[in-house]
């Protein structure tokens, strides 16, 4: 077990150089909101000013897909300066000073069936301030303007993007959910065991495997990182009697560490795996991209063989006998430790196959993608109630939904907001979570 | 009602007569040869006391619906040491935790002396008199034993988190507290333990100094759950002596016990709890015979007399061999086992 | 390789504003997690408050000096109460789980473009530090201490830091040894012993986690005084993990070890990294570049919280007969 995972660290170290090769920008995240700053990207143009150091630069995506060559121009201080939006969707235009700009899209460039979102002024005045480098985005509203969608389709899509996000979000949760109901553990570092997945995902499709192969070898990699953890770290820390609380620190410790040797081998910038760049269906006037819809089924197809194996086979039900009470279990003559590690091992799976479904819904890969959705697996298990497994499923289908849906009203760098300020008032209201047992928790 | 709670009558108390120095052993007084009837009336599950200090009615807790708890009527008699026994899961452990606003009841009502204690957070219904130990003992192990002792009063300003700030507001109040809690060591054989951590105490030394603690508050009414509970032996009479020195001094004593032999010896009056009933009270002598008890006990073992403590140690051994049933200190009640879940998680 | 420089530029971590700040936000955790055995895990959300709290009424509103101070920390207090109340009554995890989301929520919403008129989207706010600087009594001029050449700036801000530092490290020690200090070191034990010796468990959490965020908040505006900047990036939720590595570093449960395990920790960041780099640039290292060495040097966080954790809870300073757990 040791040799496969030292095997697979291995493949990523080699595969790491060819990374960096095919490397062209760090990408953005696709939430927009803390969009990485382009620099050193110069897109073809005459005039876009790359000989200067401060840089006007943003990324233009509509819907997450990235569009190229719509043309951007910065006007002031008697300097003019005009790019085209690279494939990523990156921009940038050098001006020789800083202070006041007018940037104005150039919206005869857009494709068709793609404006400029509502409110969005264009052209607008950007100001330095402090810095070298000044971001702004432009936020597209397919369909808002042109396309005349109604709103009970518009809600069906977002339904069904929120469904599979919830599903994929239930799929780490429902592991994390394991981990705590028969250890206690509050696993804050489950979201390095998500970007693994994706990143061993890559790593061995980088190497030439095809998808067929890397993406089952990656969850087995995940299962793997999960026995590690628990044979190395968390059972000698329970032989120990390790409180949960420094358990819980400790669990943080490793979330850094892993963060950045992830960062370390794999780099900072934004990767795809293979087919990630899927059609969209057409369901009237519903539309839905295909990853989207084989990722519901995938994880619910998951979900569904792991509520078979917990419900129905003696093992599902020593897991369950563990989680409600621990010394009751030993002395019914299950053995606790076995069950624990076999539950680090589903979880390791389990989040390693939400982390690749994660990059394919995004879509990327990149090292701190597990921790962009620890909260909101957590939020799916608090608000399903901590440690009930069928309650984090329901939780995160709920965080899903309500994520995807709020986009409707809410700007999208906000929609985590809403799924975590609903867990918190949910607290307020009903600690146990929504389908927790009624019990007395402080 | 919470705007009456909030002001303990702290006056009152501190002043009161179980505030002198007491004697070593329990002193001959007035609450010692007390033999005025308890009851009023007939002696009958949910009977009327002469003097009670505590009142429940109708208190009911479910949980996932089984019955923690569903008393109908209780009163606890002032001035008495009184035994609450029964089964494991009978409800003893939940009752107590209800009374002390540690746990919430679907329904009912109770009185501390007249005053209404119902949705009453635990916090007031200690300053108002009325002071819980714990089944499993909780010191804390990290602060040395006259910390844990001064942690117990109550009036000290520098509690507040303005006046702190001011030493001069609080040294006073501090020294009289230090002078208080010196005194309860030295009577709880503890005063050469005063500035070890809590932690390095025994279990029996931790069973007194959370009592001495509790006595800190200046309580009427002393609540302790199973006192007794993994006490080794030779601790055992010294700690039935402290518990008759609180009525001696004239508080109220009501106990969670196991073992029958030593209600016999310090018990006035017995309550006996079955599924979360009361199904007997009365002198322990009575208890011990009546029917109900037998039965609540012992299920199918009929032959055995709980009032014998030979018998008691026979029951318990016939009860190894049964797997549904069990008799000793575990853990009883949802609550309790909630409880110590979420100690071990803190 | 220049050691001399690199072990000056460490030493040169001790009394920057930066470790300054962690010292005070790190004091803030101590009184939280150390004292009353609140788990915080969003420490770096106080911080933001007290940034934006400090920055946004002085560039919208020109709002004077004490008034912005005064704003930041109503501002924390108000988001303290806003987390205590769902939370306080519910396990120690709930607690984490709910700063950590409310913190990433702070983040969120000054990262927002709808608000990039307040506070500055990603791009966040600057130039907002002259009045602060306009109180400098100190002439300009190059000043040395010791081996460090600094501005009158520098000299001023590292001042007024420290400053602060020593009295919050004051307060806490009074309060810590005054019976307040006793019921909350109680409570952090057991909770429920103390609710039934009759005190208000719940009044003092929300106190300790109000007091602790303040702390954080002035951490949060001490940040941002050398900077002249606040970006919304630096109030990731690696920061609070960063802030619990100082305070494990230099012993939760004592008043000077945050402020010892700040330095530590800047030190030890610093020294890794100039050792690293200058092994690099020397050749003596070939197979990691520098930015791979920054993130070497946060692996090495990572390991040193774990390690911190499991082997030595009660920090360097710390005593374990007093440690909450271990």
């Amino acid at each position: 077990m040791l040799a496969a995972v030292a095997a697979v660290f291995a493949a990523l170290l080699f595969s790491a150089p060819a990374v960096h090769a095919t490397t062209t920008t760090p990408a953005p995240s696709p939430s927009g909101s803390t969009s990485a700053t382009a620099e050193g990207q110069d897109p073809d143009g005459p005039t876009n000013g790359s000989e200067y150091s401060d840089r006007i630069s943003g990324v233009l995506r509509n819907a997450g897909v990235p569009l190229e060559g719509v043309k951007i121009t910065a006007t002031g201080n008697g300097y003019e300066g005009e790019t085209l939006t690279a494939a990523n969707g990156s921009w940038s235009i050098g001006v020789p000073e800083q202070g006041a700009f007018e940037v104005e899209l150039d919206e005869s460039t857009l494709p068709d069936g793609v404006a400029l979102a509502e409110n969005q002024q264009n052209p607008r005045t950007v100001t330095f301030a402090g810095t070298s480098n000044i971001t702004t985005l432009f936020l597209l509203g397919e369909g808002i303007v042109l396309q005349q969608d109604s709103f009970l389709s518009t809600l069906t899509e977002r339904a069904v993007a929120g469904l599979s996000f919830g599903m994929l979000l239930a799929l780490s949760a429902v592991g994390l959910s394991l981990i705590f109901g028969t250890t206690g553990l509050t696993n804050f570092s489950h979201g390095e065991m998500v970007t693994l997945g994706a990143v061993l995902a890559f790593g061995f499709s980088a190497l030439g495997l095809s998808a067929w192969l890397a993406l089952p070898l990656a969850v087995l990699g995940g299962a793997a990182f999960g026995y590690l953890q628990d044979g190395v770290l968390w059972k000698p820390l329970r032989r120990r009697g390790t409180g949960l609380v420094p358990m819980m620190i400790v669990s943080i410790g490793l979330a850094v560490a892993v963060r950045y040797t992830v960062l370390f081998f794999f780099g900072g910038a934004m990767q795809q795996l293979p087919g990630a760049q899927s059609p969209t269906l057409e369901f009237g006037p519903i539309s839905i991209p295909r990853n989207t819809l084989i990722s519901l089924f995938v994880s619910l197809a998951v979900i569904l063989i792991i509520a078979v194996l917990l419900l129905r086979t003696r093992i599902g039900k020593a897991t369950r006998a563990v989680a409600d009470n621990p010394s009751l279990a030993a002395a019914s003559g299950i053995d606790v430790d076995r069950v624990i590690r076999l539950v680090w091992v589903t979880g390791g799976a389990l989040a390693a196959m939400g982390g690749i479904l994660w990059a394919y819904y995004r879509p990327g890969v990149s090292f701190n993608m597990g921790q962009q959705i620890l909260l909101l697996i957590f939020a799916g298990v608090t608000l399903g109630g901590l440690g009930t497994v069928f309650g984090a499923l329901v939780g995160s289908v709920i965080v899903g939904l309500f994520v995807e849906i709020s986009t409707i009203w809410l700007d999208a760098d906000l929609k985590y907001v809403g799924a975590l300020v609903i867990m918190i008032l949910v607290l307020l209201v009903r600690p146990q979570g929504i389908l927790g047992r009624r019990e007395r928790i402080g | 009602m919470s705007s009456q709670a909030n002001e303990p009558q702290r006056g009152e108390r501190s002043g009161g007569a179980h505030a002198a120095e007491p004697a070593d052993g329990p002193a001959a007084n007035e609450y010692m040869t007390d033999s005025r009837p308890i009851t009023e009336g007939a002696v009958e599950p949910g009977c009327r006391k002469r003097d009670p200090i505590l009142v429940a009615r109708n208190v009911t807790r479910t949980y996932g619906g089984i019955n923690a708890v569903d008393v109908a009527h209780v009163e606890i008699p002032r001035h008495k040491i009184t035994a609450l026994i029964g089964p494991n899961g009978a409800g003893k452990t939940t009752l107590f935790n209800l009374l002390t606003g540690f746990d919430t009841p679907q329904s009912g009502d109770w009185q501390f002396e007249g005053r209404d204690l119902a949705g009453v957070s635990a916090y007031k219904v200690a300053r108002l008199g009325m002071v819980r130990t714990f089944q499993l003992t909780k010191v804390m192990g990290k602060l040395t034993v006259i910390e844990n002792m001064r942690l117990g009063a109550s009036s000290q300003p520098g509690e507040s988190l303005w006046r702190a700030f001011f030493p001069p507001l609080w040294r006073g109040r501090e020294r009289e507290i230090t002078r208080q809690a010196d005194a309860l060591l030295a009577k709880f054989k503890l005063d050469a333990k005063r500035s070890d951590y809590a932690a390095s105490l025994s279990g029996g030394q931790r069973k007194l100094l959370e009592m001495a603690r509790a006595l800190m508050v200046n309580p009427k009414l002393v609540m302790l759950d199973e006192p007794m509970a993994g006490v080794n032996p030779a601790l055992t009479q010294s700690l039935l002596d402290h518990i008759k020195n609180l009525k001696a001094e004239g508080m109220t004593v009501l106990f969670v016990e196991h073992d029958m032999h030593m209600v016999r010896h310090i018990a006035d009056w017995v309550i006996v709890m079955a599924e979360g009933k009361v199904v007997a009270e009365g002198p322990p002598d009575v208890v011990m015979k009546d029917q109900a008890v037998i039965d609540a006990y012992l299920g199918a073992h009929h032959d055995v007399d709980l009032g014998d403590s030979e018998g008691f140690e026979k029951l318990e051994a016939e009860l190894e061999h049964d797997p549904e049933s069990s008799v000793g200190t575990e853990p009883d009640g949802v609550v309790g086992r909630r409880i110590d879940e979420r100690k071990g998680q803190a | 390789m220049d050691f001399a420089n690199i072990f000056l530029g460490a030493l040169n971590e001790i009394i920057s504003p930066t470790t300054a700040a962690y010292a005070l936000a790190a004091l803030g955790l101590a009184v939280h997690f150390g004292y009353t055995g609140l788990l915080n895990f969003g420490q770096a959300g106080f911080m933001a408050v007290g940034a934006y709290g400090f920055a946004v009424p002085i560039l919208s509103f020109n709002a004077p000096l004490p008034v912005a101070v005064l704003i930041a920390l109503g501002a924390s207090a108000v988001f303290a109460v806003i987390l205590g109340i769902p939370t306080l009554r519910l396990r120690a995890d709930y607690l984490a789980i709910v700063t950590i989301a409310a913190a990433e929520i702070i983040r969120y919403i000054v990262t927002t473009n709808s608000m990039t008129a307040v506070t500055g989207s990603a791009n966040g706010l600057s130039a907002f530090t002259g009045d602060f600087y306009a109180l400098n009594p100190i002439p300009p001029g190059s000043y040395n201490l010791g081996p460090f050449a600094m501005n009158e700036r520098d000299v001023w801000v590292r001042i007024v830091a420290w400053a602060l530092v020593i009295v919050a490290c004051l307060l806490v020690w009074m309060l810590i040894r005054s019976p307040w200090g006793r019921v909350v070191k109680g409570i952090r034990e057991d909770e429920n012993a103390v609710r039934a010796l009759g005190k208000n468990v719940y009044a003092y959490k929300m106190q300790a986690l109000i007091l602790g965020g303040l702390l954080g908040s002035i951490a949060g505006i001490v940040f941002t005084l050398p900077r002249d900047a606040v970006q919304p990036a630096n109030y990731g939720t690696e920061l609070t993990f960063y802030l619990y590595t100082a305070l494990l570093l230099g012993g939760m449960s004592t008043v000077l070890g945050p402020v010892i395990g700040a330095m530590l920790f800047w030190v030890l960041l610093s020294l890794t990294q100039g050792l690293l780099y200058g092994a690099i640039e020397a050749g003596y290292i070939t197979f990691i570049d520098t930015s791979q060495a920054g993130q070497v040097r946060y692996i090495l966080v990572g390991v040193t919280l774990m390690l911190l954790m499991i082997f030595r809870p009660q920090g360097i300073l710390g005593n374990k007969k007093e440690l909450a757990f271990a």
